[in-house]
């Protein structure tokens, strides 16, 4: 079975700096994978690269066998990918509800959705007509995460999702992120190497813009020396 | 669970914004008869919805696109000249309720339509570079007046004709006031709450308040964000050019008539705290009640409307003294 995602080889420009230089990821369809590194590494570039936001000078991103080259991140978006960036991206001056509404592709998407999203997040059912600024950082996850599950989105890009936050609001965002595998591919960013493995099934390491190691999470669990090589600084 | 923290500032912005009407209502008591100061509270309304028109625009596209369009004082004139070109061209015998009705709607189409030509030839290129956005607008709105000043010469054109409906004067507290700039108020106040229910209660409204704060994210989320930046300009500058219109049977068309406006209108997003919607349509009519306060008083006294002009930028460095980032910005 082919990926559903398949990053091969990018390499990306911010500017005149070379920040990704040869990143090669696949996400398959159910299941989440976890781009592991040291900060700075470039795994938010990859995630935006992906996106189009940062889009790559060379090497290809397919999504569900499509090219993503020359196309603008809103007809990305429209193929099924949703975007949860580290900042959160919470719209302040717009309440709960409307953040979610914007997120609609077409007429009925959050109706279709919303009791999913109250079951999985049922906080913001309570918080629906607050404004986004009030929102806790925890809570403002939630609702970053809930937004992009509005549409029919097929891959999730989650970058971060634990930063921030207590242990106790981790433990919920994790229990949250694992019931939507059934429904999702998700390309997880987590600097937090404990929720990362917990969370993920595969991995792809990336060091100074480049993938060096990739596998799944369980060889990299039994195996003290991969981590001690790649991640001991994380 | 009660949002509250939003809902204090603004309410603070609002007290605040209250004080300052209370102020100019005690200086006109003071200061005149009933039937002036009832002329000069309409007068202020009146430059105020104009102010209102122009600024409206030029603080959506500012908040959204990060542009400041020193040409929306042109598309102004270019509403005016636009009415006055449809008068003209339709067939003589045409009632002139309806010339005036095709004007207004031919002025707003022209307005928009142009607009969006700009934004997409003129602007899309020029995006992340501020400095070139400014030359641009304003060079322009240079370019506007002078084409208009080769067509048309340089003397303007008389006011066009109003409906008869509208061409009259009423008295109001024995004071005179024209009925036709009681329309001005009128269309200004309508805008005004027709862009709010836009902005507070349709799809795009949601859109343009997200991509204020962050356009990229709003495009991450699947939509076209260009087309949106199109729409909301041309949206911005139809409103100015339907302003212009309005005003013509009252001001005429002359080139340069956009620029007096723009300056204004500046100063009235500065007051009303940049990119806030609420901000620009209070501070434009607190504005219009100053100025046409401290027109009628420096007539009154000095015999000359000198202080008209000063009262403004008193007004506003009043406003940024208490507030430095306008009445309804944010910190």
């Amino acid at each position: 079975m082919s990926a559903l995602l398949e990053v091969q080889d990018i390499h990306t420009f911010i500017g005149q700096f070379h920040i990704l230089e040869g990143v090669t990821v696949e996400v398959p369809a159910n299941g989440i994978t976890a781009l592991l590194g040291r900060n700075g590494a470039g795994k938010t570039t990859t995630l935006r690269s992906i996106m189009g936001l940062n889009p790559p000078a060379r090497g290809a991103v397919r999504f569900d066998g499509q090219a993503l080259h020359g196309r603008k991140p809103f007809d990305i978006a429209q193929l099924g990918i949703g975007y949860v960036p580290d900042y959160r991206a919470i719209f302040r001056q717009l309440t709960v509800a409307e953040n979610l509404q914007i997120a609609e592709r077409r007429r009925g998407d959050l109706a279709a959705r919303s009791a999913f999203i109250f079951e999985v997040f049922p906080d913001l059912e309570k918080l629906y007509q607050w404004p986004g600024g009030q929102l806790s950082g925890g809570q403002q996850q939630m609702l970053a995460i809930a937004r992009a599950l509005v549409p029919h989105n097929r891959l999730l890009l989650i970058d971060e999702p634990s930063e921030g936050l207590a242990p106790v609001i981790i433990e919920g965002m994790m229990a949250a992120i694992r019931r939507l595998t059934d429904q999702v591919g998700v390309l997880l960013v987590e600097q937090n190497f404990r929720v990362a493995s917990q969370l993920a099934d595969h991995y792809v390491v990336i060091e100074d813009g480049k993938s060096v190691h990739t596998g799944r999470m369980p060889d990299l669990l039994a195996s003290p020396a991969l981590i001690q090589k790649y991640l001991s600084a994380a | 669970m009660q949002p509250t923290l939003r809902v204090n500032t603004f309410r603070q912005s609002l007290i605040l914004s209250g004080l300052f009407v209370l102020g100019l209502l005690a200086v006109n008591l003071i200061v005149f008869k009933p039937g002036t100061m009832a002329v000069v509270t309409l007068s202020g309304l009146y430059q105020g919805m104009l102010f209102f028109l122009i600024a409206a625009g030029m603080s959506i596209v500012f908040g959204l696109l990060d542009v400041l369009n020193l040409a929306q004082g042109a598309f102004f004139m270019l509403g005016a000249y636009a009415g006055f070109a449809i008068y003209g061209a339709l067939p003589a015998g045409t009632p002139i309720e309806a010339r005036f009705i095709a004007a207004l709607v031919g002025a707003t189409l022209t307005g928009g339509l142009a607009g969006a030509l700009m934004e997409i030839g003129l602007l899309r290129p020029l995006y992340a570079r501020p400095v070139y956005q400014i030359v641009m607008t304003l060079g322009l709105s240079t370019a506007l007046n002078e084409v208009v000043r080769a067509i048309y010469g340089p003397a303007g054109l008389v006011p066009i004709e109003e409906p008869p409906l509208l061409a009259t004067t009423f008295t109001i507290a024995g004071g005179q006031f024209e009925t036709y700039r009681v329309f001005i108020i009128a269309v200004g106040a309508a805008l005004m709450v027709g862009i709010s229910l836009l902005l507070q209660r349709t799809r795009l409204g949601i859109i343009i308040r997200a991509g204020v704060q962050d356009s990229e994210m709003v495009q991450a989320l699947g939509i076209n964000v260009r087309r949106i930046f199109t729409l909301v300009f041309a949206l911005g500058t139809a409103v100015a050019a339907l302003g212009g219109m309005t005003a013509a049977p009252f001001l005429g068309a002359y080139p340069g008539m956009g620029t007096d406006f723009l300056l204004v209108a500046i100063i009235v997003i500065v007051i009303g705290g940049m990119s806030s919607y609420e901000g620009t349509a209070i501070a434009s009519l607190l504005v219009g009640l100053t100025r046409a306060t401290a027109e009628q008083i420096s007539l009154q006294y000095f015999n000359t409307p000198i202080l008209a002009s000063v009262s403004i930028l008193l007004f506003m460095v009043a406003v940024l003294l208490i507030r430095p980032n306008g009445l309804f910005g944010r910190d």
